[in-house]
Protein backbone atom coordinates (compact mmCIF):
# COMPACT_ATOMS: atom_id res chain seq x y z
CA UNK A 1 0.00 0.00 0.00
CA UNK A 2 1.16 3.16 -0.95
CA UNK A 3 1.57 6.22 1.62
CA UNK A 4 -1.40 7.53 -0.54
CA UNK A 5 -3.43 4.93 -0.51
CA UNK A 6 -2.98 4.34 3.10
CA UNK A 7 -4.19 8.21 3.68
CA UNK A 8 -7.16 7.62 1.83
CA UNK A 9 -8.10 4.45 3.56
CA UNK A 10 -7.69 6.34 6.71
CA UNK A 11 -9.50 9.30 5.75
CA UNK A 12 -12.17 6.56 4.81
CA UNK A 13 -11.98 5.49 8.37
CA UNK A 14 -12.62 8.65 9.94
CA UNK A 15 -15.82 9.08 7.81
CA UNK A 16 -16.45 5.33 9.49
CA UNK A 17 -16.27 6.23 12.44
CA UNK A 18 -18.51 9.23 11.85
CA UNK A 19 -21.85 7.72 9.61
CA UNK A 20 -21.45 4.36 12.17
CA UNK A 21 -21.62 7.01 15.54
CA UNK A 22 -24.30 9.48 13.84
CA UNK A 23 -26.18 7.06 12.32
CA UNK A 24 -29.47 7.37 13.45
CA UNK A 25 -28.40 11.24 14.19
CA UNK A 26 -28.32 12.19 10.24
CA UNK A 27 -31.65 12.07 8.96
CA UNK A 28 -33.43 15.12 9.42
CA UNK A 29 -36.99 13.58 10.61
CA UNK A 30 -36.46 10.56 13.87
CA UNK A 31 -36.40 7.20 12.36
CA UNK A 32 -39.38 5.54 14.21
CA UNK A 33 -38.30 2.42 15.83
CA UNK A 34 -41.13 0.10 17.75
CA UNK A 35 -41.69 0.65 21.34
CA UNK A 36 -40.54 -2.48 22.12
CA UNK A 37 -37.14 -2.56 20.45
CA UNK A 38 -36.51 0.92 21.67
CA UNK A 39 -36.72 -0.45 25.33
CA UNK A 40 -34.99 -3.35 24.33
CA UNK A 41 -32.19 -1.11 23.84
CA UNK A 42 -31.22 0.02 26.98
CA UNK A 43 -29.46 -3.64 27.57
CA UNK A 44 -27.58 -2.30 24.40
CA UNK A 45 -24.47 -0.12 26.08
CA UNK A 46 -24.34 -2.92 29.02
CA UNK A 47 -23.99 -5.72 26.80
CA UNK A 48 -22.03 -4.00 24.14
CA UNK A 49 -19.10 -3.59 27.35
CA UNK A 50 -19.31 -7.29 28.48
CA UNK A 51 -19.39 -8.63 24.65
CA UNK A 52 -15.81 -6.62 24.79
CA UNK A 53 -14.36 -7.34 28.20
CA UNK A 54 -15.17 -11.00 28.92
CA UNK A 55 -13.38 -12.41 25.81
CA UNK A 56 -10.39 -10.23 27.07
CA UNK A 57 -10.40 -12.23 30.61
CA UNK A 58 -10.89 -15.91 29.59
CA UNK A 59 -9.56 -16.46 26.03
CA UNK A 60 -6.27 -16.55 24.62
CA UNK A 61 -5.85 -16.68 21.13
CA UNK A 62 -9.53 -17.64 20.61
CA UNK A 63 -9.53 -20.29 23.16
CA UNK A 64 -10.61 -20.26 27.01
CA UNK A 65 -7.28 -20.55 29.43
CA UNK A 66 -6.66 -23.51 30.08
CA UNK A 67 -4.27 -23.08 33.32
CA UNK A 68 -5.42 -20.74 36.89
CA UNK A 69 -1.74 -19.55 36.53
CA UNK A 70 -2.78 -16.14 34.26
CA UNK A 71 -2.18 -12.99 36.05
CA UNK A 72 -5.74 -11.62 34.26
CA UNK A 73 -7.94 -13.72 36.55
CA UNK A 74 -6.17 -12.49 39.48
CA UNK A 75 -6.16 -8.92 38.35
CA UNK A 76 -10.16 -9.38 37.81
CA UNK A 77 -10.58 -11.30 41.13
CA UNK A 78 -8.93 -8.19 42.56
CA UNK A 79 -10.53 -5.52 40.86
CA UNK A 80 -13.79 -6.92 41.59
CA UNK A 81 -13.10 -7.16 45.25
CA UNK A 82 -12.17 -3.68 45.50
CA UNK A 83 -15.17 -2.55 43.82
CA UNK A 84 -17.78 -4.40 45.91
CA UNK A 85 -16.10 -3.27 48.57
CA UNK A 86 -15.84 0.46 47.96
CA UNK A 87 -17.95 1.21 44.50
CA UNK A 88 -15.03 3.24 42.80
CA UNK A 89 -13.91 2.84 39.28
CA UNK A 90 -10.11 4.50 39.36
CA UNK A 91 -9.32 2.23 42.91
CA UNK A 92 -10.33 -0.50 40.51
CA UNK A 93 -8.57 -0.34 37.81
CA UNK A 94 -5.41 0.70 40.09
CA UNK A 95 -5.44 -2.46 42.47
CA UNK A 96 -6.08 -4.26 39.29
CA UNK A 97 -3.35 -3.21 37.53
CA UNK A 98 -1.07 -3.21 40.35
CA UNK A 99 -1.98 -7.06 41.14
CA UNK A 100 -1.67 -7.76 36.75
CA UNK A 101 2.31 -6.05 37.23
CA UNK A 102 3.54 -7.74 40.16
CA UNK A 103 2.53 -11.64 39.19
CA UNK A 104 3.60 -10.36 35.49
CA UNK A 105 6.76 -8.98 36.55
CA UNK A 106 7.58 -10.61 39.83
CA UNK A 107 6.71 -14.07 38.94
CA UNK A 108 6.95 -14.12 34.81
CA UNK A 109 3.17 -14.85 34.01
CA UNK B 1 -14.16 32.91 23.37
CA UNK B 2 -16.84 34.30 26.31
CA UNK B 3 -19.14 31.13 24.84
CA UNK B 4 -16.28 29.05 25.50
CA UNK B 5 -15.40 30.14 28.75
CA UNK B 6 -18.83 29.98 29.90
CA UNK B 7 -19.19 26.09 28.85
CA UNK B 8 -15.98 25.60 30.81
CA UNK B 9 -17.39 27.06 33.83
CA UNK B 10 -20.75 25.32 33.22
CA UNK B 11 -21.30 22.84 36.49
CA UNK B 12 -22.91 20.01 34.07
CA UNK B 13 -19.38 20.71 31.71
CA UNK B 14 -17.59 19.92 34.71
CA UNK B 15 -20.12 17.14 36.17
CA UNK B 16 -19.67 15.40 32.84
CA UNK B 17 -15.84 15.74 33.32
CA UNK B 18 -15.49 14.51 36.29
CA UNK B 19 -17.46 11.70 35.76
CA UNK B 20 -15.23 10.93 32.94
CA UNK B 21 -11.96 11.16 34.54
CA UNK B 22 -12.11 8.24 37.29
CA UNK B 23 -12.13 5.51 33.87
CA UNK B 24 -9.56 7.68 31.99
CA UNK B 25 -6.77 6.61 33.51
CA UNK B 26 -7.87 2.57 32.21
CA UNK B 27 -8.84 4.15 28.93
CA UNK B 28 -5.08 6.21 29.02
CA UNK B 29 -3.03 2.90 29.23
CA UNK B 30 -5.19 1.58 26.33
CA UNK B 31 -4.39 4.50 24.37
CA UNK B 32 -1.00 4.02 25.22
CA UNK B 33 -0.98 0.10 23.84
CA UNK B 34 -2.90 1.42 20.80
CA UNK B 35 -0.54 3.64 20.06
CA UNK B 36 2.52 1.35 20.27
CA UNK B 37 0.54 -0.97 18.26
CA UNK B 38 0.07 1.30 15.61
CA UNK B 39 3.93 2.27 14.66
CA UNK B 40 4.79 -1.31 15.83
CA UNK B 41 2.48 -2.58 12.27
CA UNK B 42 4.43 -0.87 10.36
CA UNK B 43 2.42 2.51 9.33
CA UNK B 44 5.03 4.86 10.36
CA UNK B 45 5.00 7.71 12.68
CA UNK B 46 3.24 10.13 10.51
CA UNK B 47 0.54 8.50 9.56
CA UNK B 48 -0.24 6.81 13.23
CA UNK B 49 -0.61 10.52 14.13
CA UNK B 50 -2.81 11.10 11.66
CA UNK B 51 -4.80 8.25 12.04
CA UNK B 52 -4.90 8.84 15.45
CA UNK B 53 -6.08 12.00 15.59
CA UNK B 54 -8.87 11.76 12.85
CA UNK B 55 -10.48 7.57 13.16
CA UNK B 56 -10.80 8.54 16.77
CA UNK B 57 -12.02 4.95 17.29
CA UNK B 58 -9.60 2.40 19.07
CA UNK B 59 -11.44 -0.96 18.07
CA UNK B 60 -11.81 0.21 14.28
CA UNK B 61 -7.89 1.29 14.71
CA UNK B 62 -6.51 -2.02 15.91
CA UNK B 63 -8.97 -4.31 13.58
CA UNK B 64 -7.90 -2.31 10.69
CA UNK B 65 -4.34 -1.71 10.91
CA UNK B 66 -3.04 -5.62 10.40
CA UNK B 67 -4.88 -5.37 7.24
CA UNK B 68 -3.51 -2.28 5.91
CA UNK B 69 0.24 -4.04 6.57
CA UNK B 70 -0.97 -6.92 4.73
CA UNK B 71 -2.36 -4.84 2.09
CA UNK B 72 -5.52 -5.71 2.09
CA UNK B 73 -8.31 -3.82 -0.52
CA UNK B 74 -9.35 -0.58 0.85
CA UNK B 75 -13.17 -1.57 0.50
CA UNK B 76 -12.04 -4.33 3.02
CA UNK B 77 -10.57 -2.56 5.57
CA UNK B 78 -13.44 0.06 5.19
CA UNK B 79 -16.10 -3.33 5.94
CA UNK B 80 -14.09 -4.44 8.26
CA UNK B 81 -13.89 -0.97 10.29
CA UNK B 82 -17.80 -0.79 9.48
CA UNK B 83 -18.53 -4.06 11.39
CA UNK B 84 -16.33 -3.36 14.50
CA UNK B 85 -18.50 0.16 14.42
CA UNK B 86 -22.27 -1.73 14.22
CA UNK B 87 -22.57 -1.48 17.90
CA UNK B 88 -22.44 2.41 17.57
CA UNK B 89 -25.17 2.51 14.93
CA UNK B 90 -27.09 1.01 17.64
CA UNK B 91 -26.15 3.54 19.79
CA UNK B 92 -27.18 6.25 17.70
CA UNK B 93 -30.56 5.44 17.87
CA UNK B 94 -30.27 6.12 21.78
CA UNK B 95 -28.66 9.42 21.21
CA UNK B 96 -31.89 10.61 18.97
CA UNK B 97 -34.23 11.63 22.02
CA UNK B 98 -31.31 13.57 23.29
CA UNK B 99 -30.05 15.26 20.51
CA UNK B 100 -32.67 15.23 17.73
CA UNK B 101 -33.68 18.43 18.63
CA UNK B 102 -30.25 20.15 17.18
CA UNK B 103 -29.35 21.45 14.08
CA UNK B 104 -27.76 18.83 11.73
CA UNK B 105 -24.45 20.17 11.51
CA UNK B 106 -24.22 20.03 15.95
CA UNK B 107 -25.88 16.74 15.50
CA UNK B 108 -23.02 15.35 13.12
CA UNK B 109 -20.73 16.76 15.21
CA UNK B 110 -21.87 15.46 18.83
CA UNK B 111 -22.27 11.94 16.88
CA UNK B 112 -18.40 11.99 16.09
CA UNK B 113 -17.26 11.73 19.90
CA UNK B 114 -20.21 9.62 21.10
CA UNK B 115 -17.46 7.01 22.24
CA UNK B 116 -18.46 4.14 24.27
CA UNK B 117 -17.44 5.55 27.29
CA UNK B 118 -19.46 8.82 26.41
CA UNK B 119 -22.03 6.78 25.75
CA UNK B 120 -22.39 4.48 28.80
CA UNK B 121 -21.62 7.90 31.55
CA UNK B 122 -24.00 10.11 29.73
CA UNK B 123 -26.91 6.78 29.57
CA UNK B 124 -26.18 6.92 33.54
CA UNK B 125 -26.62 10.33 33.98
CA UNK B 126 -29.64 10.88 31.83
CA UNK B 127 -31.39 7.87 31.89
CA UNK B 128 -35.01 9.38 31.01
CA UNK B 129 -34.59 9.75 26.63
CA UNK B 130 -35.46 13.36 26.57
CA UNK B 131 -33.75 16.49 25.91
CA UNK B 132 -33.19 18.56 29.50
CA UNK B 133 -31.05 21.62 30.53
CA UNK B 134 -27.30 20.62 30.57
CA UNK B 135 -27.13 17.83 28.51
CA UNK B 136 -24.99 18.94 26.02
CA UNK B 137 -23.04 20.61 28.93
CA UNK B 138 -22.45 17.25 30.32
CA UNK B 139 -21.98 15.35 27.19
CA UNK B 140 -18.82 18.15 26.11
CA UNK B 141 -17.21 17.57 29.54
CA UNK B 142 -17.05 14.31 28.84
CA UNK B 143 -16.33 14.26 25.33
CA UNK B 144 -13.29 16.75 26.12
CA UNK B 145 -11.87 14.42 29.43
CA UNK B 146 -12.38 11.40 27.04
CA UNK B 147 -10.59 12.89 24.03
CA UNK B 148 -7.38 13.78 26.06
CA UNK B 149 -7.54 10.88 28.05
CA UNK B 150 -7.08 8.98 24.56
CA UNK B 151 -5.19 10.96 22.45
CA UNK B 152 -2.59 12.41 24.27
CA UNK B 153 -1.18 8.52 25.93
CA UNK B 154 -1.90 7.48 22.06
CA UNK B 155 0.58 10.14 20.68
CA UNK B 156 3.19 9.18 23.49
CA UNK B 157 2.90 5.72 22.26
CA UNK B 158 3.30 6.44 18.84
CA UNK B 159 5.64 8.94 19.43
CA UNK B 160 7.83 6.65 22.02
CA UNK B 161 6.76 3.51 20.47
CA UNK B 162 10.15 1.19 21.10
CA UNK B 163 10.68 2.26 24.62
CA UNK B 164 6.90 1.22 26.28
CA UNK B 165 7.35 -1.83 27.48
CA UNK B 166 4.38 -4.03 25.96
CA UNK B 167 4.54 -7.21 27.73
CA UNK B 168 3.62 -5.52 30.90
CA UNK B 169 0.23 -5.95 30.20
CA UNK B 170 -1.00 -2.32 30.40
CA UNK B 171 -3.28 -2.08 27.90
CA UNK B 172 -5.09 -4.73 30.55
CA UNK B 173 -5.94 -1.61 33.09
CA UNK B 174 -8.27 -0.43 29.69
CA UNK B 175 -10.40 -3.85 29.88
CA UNK B 176 -10.38 -2.91 33.81
CA UNK B 177 -11.87 0.46 33.74
CA UNK B 178 -14.68 -1.45 31.68
CA UNK B 179 -15.08 -3.87 33.77
CA UNK B 180 -15.49 -1.10 36.97
CA UNK B 181 -18.57 0.76 33.93
CA UNK B 182 -19.93 -2.93 33.76
CA UNK B 183 -20.14 -3.50 37.36
CA UNK B 184 -21.77 -0.11 38.09
CA UNK B 185 -24.26 -0.72 35.47
CA UNK B 186 -25.29 -3.84 37.09
CA UNK B 187 -28.21 -2.57 39.71
CA UNK B 188 -31.28 -5.67 39.52
CA UNK B 189 -31.26 -9.02 38.67
CA UNK B 190 -32.60 -8.57 34.77
CA UNK B 191 -29.42 -6.30 34.39
CA UNK B 192 -27.03 -9.19 35.92
CA UNK B 193 -28.58 -11.68 33.63
CA UNK B 194 -28.35 -9.41 30.26
CA UNK B 195 -24.84 -9.22 31.40
CA UNK B 196 -24.65 -12.60 31.63
CA UNK B 197 -26.16 -13.75 28.19
CA UNK B 198 -23.57 -11.14 26.62
CA UNK B 199 -20.77 -12.38 28.44
CA UNK B 200 -21.47 -16.42 27.09
CA UNK B 201 -22.74 -15.25 23.58
CA UNK B 202 -19.96 -12.89 23.00
CA UNK B 203 -17.54 -16.12 24.15
CA UNK B 204 -19.03 -18.75 22.13
CA UNK B 205 -19.77 -16.34 18.89
CA UNK B 206 -16.39 -15.36 19.30
CA UNK B 207 -15.06 -17.40 16.08
CA UNK B 208 -17.18 -14.91 13.84
CA UNK B 209 -15.18 -12.72 11.77
CA UNK B 210 -15.11 -8.72 12.36
CA UNK B 211 -15.74 -8.70 16.11
CA UNK B 212 -19.69 -10.11 15.23
CA UNK B 213 -19.48 -11.12 18.21
CA UNK B 214 -19.92 -7.96 20.08
CA UNK B 215 -23.37 -7.28 17.81
CA UNK B 216 -24.66 -10.72 18.19
CA UNK B 217 -24.16 -10.49 22.18
CA UNK B 218 -25.91 -7.06 22.11
CA UNK B 219 -28.67 -8.82 20.18
CA UNK B 220 -28.76 -12.26 22.72
CA UNK B 221 -28.95 -9.79 25.53
CA UNK B 222 -31.78 -7.22 24.47
CA UNK B 223 -33.32 -10.22 23.42
CA UNK B 224 -33.39 -11.66 27.20
CA UNK B 225 -33.93 -8.39 28.01
CA UNK B 226 -37.34 -8.29 26.65
CA UNK B 227 -38.57 -11.26 27.27
CA UNK B 228 -38.05 -10.75 31.20
CA UNK B 229 -40.16 -7.33 30.57
CA UNK B 230 -42.89 -9.54 29.26
CA UNK B 231 -42.78 -11.60 32.14
CA UNK B 232 -41.84 -14.94 30.45
CA UNK B 233 -39.35 -16.51 32.32
CA UNK B 234 -35.68 -16.35 30.84
CA UNK B 235 -33.96 -19.18 29.83
CA UNK B 236 -31.73 -20.48 32.95
CA UNK B 237 -28.54 -19.23 33.67
CA UNK B 238 -25.30 -21.15 31.77
CA UNK B 239 -22.05 -22.12 33.90
CA UNK B 240 -19.17 -19.82 35.23
CA UNK B 241 -17.59 -19.67 31.83
CA UNK B 242 -19.21 -16.04 31.59
CA UNK B 243 -18.44 -14.60 34.48
CA UNK B 244 -16.53 -11.42 33.87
Amino acid sequence: MTAWEAVLTICGLALITLLTRAFFLIPEREVPLPGWLQKGLRYAPLAALTAVVVPEVVLTQGHLIATWQDARLFAVSVSTAYFFWRRDILGTILTGTATMLALRLGLGW
Amino acid sequence: MSELSALWRHPEFRRGARDMSGIGLGLAAWGLVTGVAMVKSGLGVPLSLFMSLVVFSGSSQLASLPLIAAGAPIWVVWATAFCVNLRFVIFSAQWRPYFGHLPRRQRLALGYFTADLNYVVFMRRFPRPQPEPGQTQYFLGGVVTNWGAWQVPAIAGIVLADAVPTHWGLGFAGVLALLALIYSLLSDRKTWLAAAVAGSAAVAAFALPLKLNIVVAIAAAVAVGLLIDHGTRPPPMRAAEERP
